[in-house]
């Protein structure tokens, strides 16, 4: 964690200001709030008093930066990179508007100039911009805040501060701007806020990872996709839907089945509303992951539905001896024309004719239309282009008459700006950032980055989306099918939580993310030394999120305490003691609630090689479902009510069900 | 509703104002017995009124009913909630849902979490809908179902016997006490003797208001929690002994709740029991017999109110109206099972009024209303109840 800094200590815990690996400073009640137990976080005692003291100053300057949050401040200072991750373009196409995430900031461009006119700093971790139907507000998700920032588009300020739910990823305006429709991606709904008022009014049931919003060209429909696949039985097929919410009612009214998609990004309308398209993966995780090179391991497609198709129709938009993915942002041009992908770790936009494409499903019979997504040939008929733009393309944006298309490039902090006849980049907008990149930095790169893997099928990022987790189990090794599944867990502030794998067996993260990458993920010749430190380095900094069940006061509810005591307990309830490996603590202890041991808790499925696994850590766990080391507990409940029988992954048997669900409040504060 | 039942306390007042007049004058006047004849009229002349006005005038019906031979699952209908211009029955045999004339049903193959189907609420700014089941909480969300059992959530059981919606919280009865699930943060907290003056855990049925959350506890009393201090408070038979009460009016009638109604806006909690039914304004009860009330059963399976003064009340006798006055009974006969409604009125006067439909079994589980019309669930099918104008009532 190379930007942490000291900090002061109240009561029970330690307030920090520290940057992520992101640059944005760390210090908010949610970001750090009290830990329960008391545990100190870990802080720069590693490190060289110079070195301690240049990093407070740092985080001052970024604390004082936050403090003028909602005024237009100069460009931030090193080493925070703007990681623009969505854009968007006025009606008059003359301003670009540049959501960056590393820096928590909009940044204003002249469309024309290509320059960079003013910036507004937000909430934390923006993901998303997006403008009012009569142009003159912005409105920002702020992932880590719970919050979206409205920002007047003339004075370029923040107005108001709207609340949401846990992690709001995107947010859409209904067409008479009243109401503000939010994804929220931990709380996976969608919060539908009156904009007169600046309150929430409901909160629409979404799937999990409600993430990306699109408004239906005639204004009736929202549609909501999600980053994960909803939870389902252990070892089955993965499903998505796409959410449908008819805006006059403010309902849900449909979901549209995803069969076999798990990751679901950006979504996108074209013929009057009468065709929608999202951008998908395809993971085959049911099977070992032993086949790469024939593109056994994840699909990258559009999910194409609505009138004019009649059912959800899969195509891919891979090639037989190369992949392009994750298809993330999606633009449909004016006239229908034209439908740009963009593919993060391929660092391209891939253009499709959509008439070509329309057409080619259209003359599919029902087997062919069931079967298209496997097709790899099936891309030659309507993809029309492959376009390098910078690194990690995120968020796409047309000029209004469509001439243009604008790329967000995540990480080198560019927007690239292509001409959609010639299908080539025309200019490159810099956003400014540091100027050399840190280890981290470059670890970051190589972790989006697809072009490792074997025809570059994947990167990193494509499971640990976003350095999170993919919601599937996967069976991984070849080691026989069936054997060892496992299930993906959270990356976050993992520095100090070796060994890794569930079985232990990697001492390190150079061996986790190296040798073992190369081998049985990638099939190729991997990282070099160097770029094996970058991505090590990265993977260290990648900071832990907010938990929204604890207070903000750092206190627990009478509950959650209740829960505590029994996490802490050493006698079962006839006063008989419990033996200490048998305790809650005997392996969940230490600052992240690990022992960093294995242990055998008797879960083990005949299909493991061993009992034994690694004791994971407890921070965020309740992000991480499904659970156990190969995913089969679908809840927290579902650890002790169903994998439990003989009181050997802790004594549980013993409580009421009123005092299991205390223990489980009190887990979901760690 | 009331119209007959004013215009015949009009007449006879205008009578007995009449008589004494007539007596009063000089034609009239006799010796000493004046004043005794003319009481005497009066009341002959009241009760003449009477029989010529005729019952009250309760509200009539045309029922339509429905079961497995027009596309209800099953006739066991355990609880009736609508929902618009739809109308969701709950069944033995899966969730029902009546729109556009047709019954659509959704079972466990759909994802319903168990087939019998014990409640269900909608919430009414989302349209999802909750169903209570025996094995667990469903909540059905355009075409999706997610389930909630003792094992994978914090539901305390899986044989959850009611639930009710309220803003961001869904309050459920369950065979191990109460629960509410914040929608938003997805935690449970649990209500039972540990928490709450709940000697009982068996929870029967709940109703949730802005203010206040009334659990019927079967053989408990009922329970009040107040929202804004968090607060629990028990209703029980008030000698503590014998489960009922033994002076009328003294406090809930007895312990073994079914089914409690919370009228928010007048501040009035209904309750129904197996052995009658109680009314709580929060200072004073009133209770409600067979002997005494126009119930025609004291074995109450729900309990309905409209509003403070009117309630619905479904027994195993048939389907009950209070107006707060006068009580109408509509069952088909318990002996011959031709349709039958009879009207009861404040002097307890039973009178039979011709109809030529009924609901269609007189063990009625529940009742719901759609605007002037009801939905009621009987062991023998759904009800719809469509009002009757009193233009259509006199042409019958």
């Amino acid at each position: 964690m190379p930007f942490e800094v000291g900090g002061t200590r109240t009561r029970a815990c330690r307030v920090e200001t520290r940057l992520d690996a992101y640059g944005s400073p760390v210090n908010s009640a949610l970001a750090n709030a009290c830990h329960p137990k008391g545990h100190e976080r870990r802080v720069g005692t590693r490190r060289g008093t110079h070195e301690c003291a240049r990093h407070v100053i740092l985080g001052l300057f970024a604390a004082a930066l936050l403090g003028f949050a909602g005024d237009s401040i100069p460009p931030p200072a090193a080493p925070a990179y703007p990681s623009p991750i969505e854009i968007a373009v006025s009606a008059d196409g003359s301003r670009l508007y540049a959501v960056c995430e590393g820096t928590g900031e909009v940044v204003e461009m002249d469309a024309n100039a290509g320059t960079v006119a003013r910036r507004v700093r937000v909430g934390q971790h923006p993901k998303s911009v997006t403008l009012s139907a009569n142009g003159t507000q912005l409105y920002v998700a702020n992932s880590w805040s719970d919050t979206v920032s409205v920002v007047d588009a003339a004075s370029f300020k923040v107005v108001k501060e709207l609340a949401t739910g846990y992690e709001p990823n995107a947010a859409v305006a209904d067409a008479q701007g009243r109401f503000l429709y939010v994804a929220n991606r931990m709380s996976n709904d969608i919060s539908v806020i009156d904009l007169a008022r600046g309150v929430e009014t409901k909160r629409l049931l979404a799937g999990r990872g409600a993430a990306y919003l699109e408004l239906s060209a005639d204004g009736q429909r929202i549609y909501c996709t999600h980053i994960y696949p909803q939870p389902g039985p252990f070892r089955s097929p993965n499903e998505s839907e796409v959410t449908v919410i008819d805006t006059r009612r403010q309902m849900v009214v449909e979901r549209e089945k995803l069969e076999n998609a798990a990751g679901v990004f950006h979504v996108a309308t074209a013929n009057g509303g009468r065709v929608a398209i999202a951008a998908e993966i395809r993971p085959k995780n049911l099977i070992p992951l032993a086949h790469v090179e024939h593109g056994w391991v994840i699909g990258n497609s559009l999910a194409v539905f609505g009138a004019d198709i009649g059912g959800v129709v899969q195509v891919p938009i891979d090639e037989l001896d190369r992949y392009y993915t994750p298809p993330f942002g999606l633009a449909v041009t004016p006239g229908n024309r034209q439908l740009f992908v963009s593919t993060t770790g391929s660092d391209s936009v891939t253009a499709i004719d959509l008439p070509k494409l329309l057409a080619y499903i259209r003359a599919a019979n029902p087997d062919q239309r069931r079967l298209m997504a496997n097709d790899l040939s099936a891309s030659a008929n309507y993809v029309s282009a492959r376009i390098p733009v910078g690194r990690a393309p995120k968020g796409l944006a047309l000029s209004p008459d469509g001439k243009r298309l604008y790329v967000a490039n995540r990480n080198d902090d560019t927007i690239s700006v292509i001409d959609t006849a010639a299908h080539r980049v025309t200019r490159t907008i810099e956003l400014g950032h540091a100027v050399a990149p840190t280890p981290e930095r470059r670890g970051e790169r190589l972790f989006f980055s697809a072009r490792f893997a074997f025809h570059g099928h994947f990167g990193c990022a494509n499971c640990h989306i976003e350095g999170t987790i993919d919601g599937l189990n996967w069976d991984l090794e070849p080691d026989g099918f069936g054997v060892d599944i496992v299930e993906n867990r959270l990356l976050e502030d993992i520095a100090d939580t070796g060994p890794f794998k569930w079985n232990g067996s990697n001492p390190d993260l150079e061996t986790e993310c190296g040798p073992r990458t190369e081998k049985y993920f990638y099939r190729a010749q991997s990282y070099s030394k160097e770029e094996l430190a970058d991505i090590v380095s990265f993977v260290k900094s990648i900071p832990l999120r907010p938990n929204r069940y604890r207070r903000k006061d750092g206190e627990l509810t009478a509950q959650q305490e209740r829960g505590k005591a029994i996490f802490e307990r050493a006698r079962n309830k006839n006063g008989a003691p419990i033996d200490d490996t048998n305790q809650c603590l005997g392996c969940h202890s230490g600052p992240h609630y690990t022992s960093q041991q294995l242990a055998d808790v008797g879960t083990g499925k005949p299909t493991d090689r061993s009992p034994l696994v690694d004791v994971p850590q407890l921070n965020n766990v309740v992000l991480n479902g499904p659970y156990l080391h190969d995913g089969s507990a679908r809840t927290l409940e579902e650890i002790w009510t169903v994998f439990n029988p003989n009181d050997r992954h802790g004594v549980t048997n013993d409580l009421s069900k009123d005092e299991l669900n205390d223990l489980i409040e009190y887990l979901k504060t760690l | 509703m009331t119209t007959n039942r004013v215009s015949v306390t009009f007449v006879a007042h205008a009578l007995v104002r009449a008589a004494s007049r007539l007596i009063s004058t000089p034609v009239g006047r006799v010796a000493a017995p004046r004043g005794r004849y003319a009481t005497q009229l009066a009341v002959f002349l009241i009760f003449a009124a009477w029989a010529v006005a005729g019952s009250p005038d309760m509200p009539r019906f045309r029922w339509e009913n429905f079961t497995t031979g027009n596309g209800l699952p099953d006739n066991h209908v355990f609880q009736i909630k609508v929902d618009g211009s739809q109308v969701w029955a709950a069944t033995e045999n899966g969730l029902a849902l009546y729109r556009n004339g047709q019954w659509k049903v959704y079972g466990t193959e759909d994802g319903l979490a168990h087939r019998a189907v014990l409640s269900v609420d909608v919430d009414p700014r989302t349209g999802d809908v909750w169903a209570a089941t025996m094995g667990g909480l469903s909540r059905f969300s355009a075409g999706r179902f997610d389930n909630y059992t003792q094992l994978n959530s914090g539901l305390p059981n899986d044989v959850v016997y009611g639930v009710a919606v309220q803003g961001d919280s869904v309050w459920v009865a369950t065979a191990a006490g109460g629960a509410r699930l914040d929608v938003k943060t997805g935690q449970w907290r649990h209500f039972n003797e540990r928490n709450t003056p709940m000697y009982e855990i068996w929870t029967y049925g709940v109703s949730a208001g802005a203010e206040k959350v009334y659990y019927a506890v079967w053989g408990g009393g009922v329970l009040e929690y107040d929202v804004a201090t968090g607060r629990w408070k028990d209703y029980n038979d008030p000698d503590g002994e014998t489960q009922l009460v033994l002076l009328k009016d003294q406090g809930l009638i007895h312990e073994i709740t079914t089914s409690v109604s919370w009228a928010e806006k007048d501040h009035v909690l209904w309750v129904a029991t197996y052995f009658g039914a109680s009314r709580y304004d929060g200072r004073y009860w009133k209770n409600f017999m067979e002997k005494d009330s126009g119930l025609p059963s004291n074995f109450l399976n729900q309990v309905k109110g409209v509003d403070g003064t009117r309630a619905w009340f479904a027994t195993d006798k048939g389907l009950a109206y209070y107006d707060g006055t006068n009580w109408a009974v509509y069952r088909p006969a318990l002996d011959t099972k031709a349709p039958e409604m009879t009207v009861r009125d404040a002097q307890g006067k039973v009178t039979r009024v011709e109809v030529t439909t009924a609901p269609s079994h007189n063990y009625i589980l529940a009742v719901d209303f759609q605007g002037d019309d009801l939905w009621v669930a009987t062991a023998h099918g759904v009800s719809h109840g469509i009002r009757l104008k009193q233009k259509e009532t006199t042409t019958k």
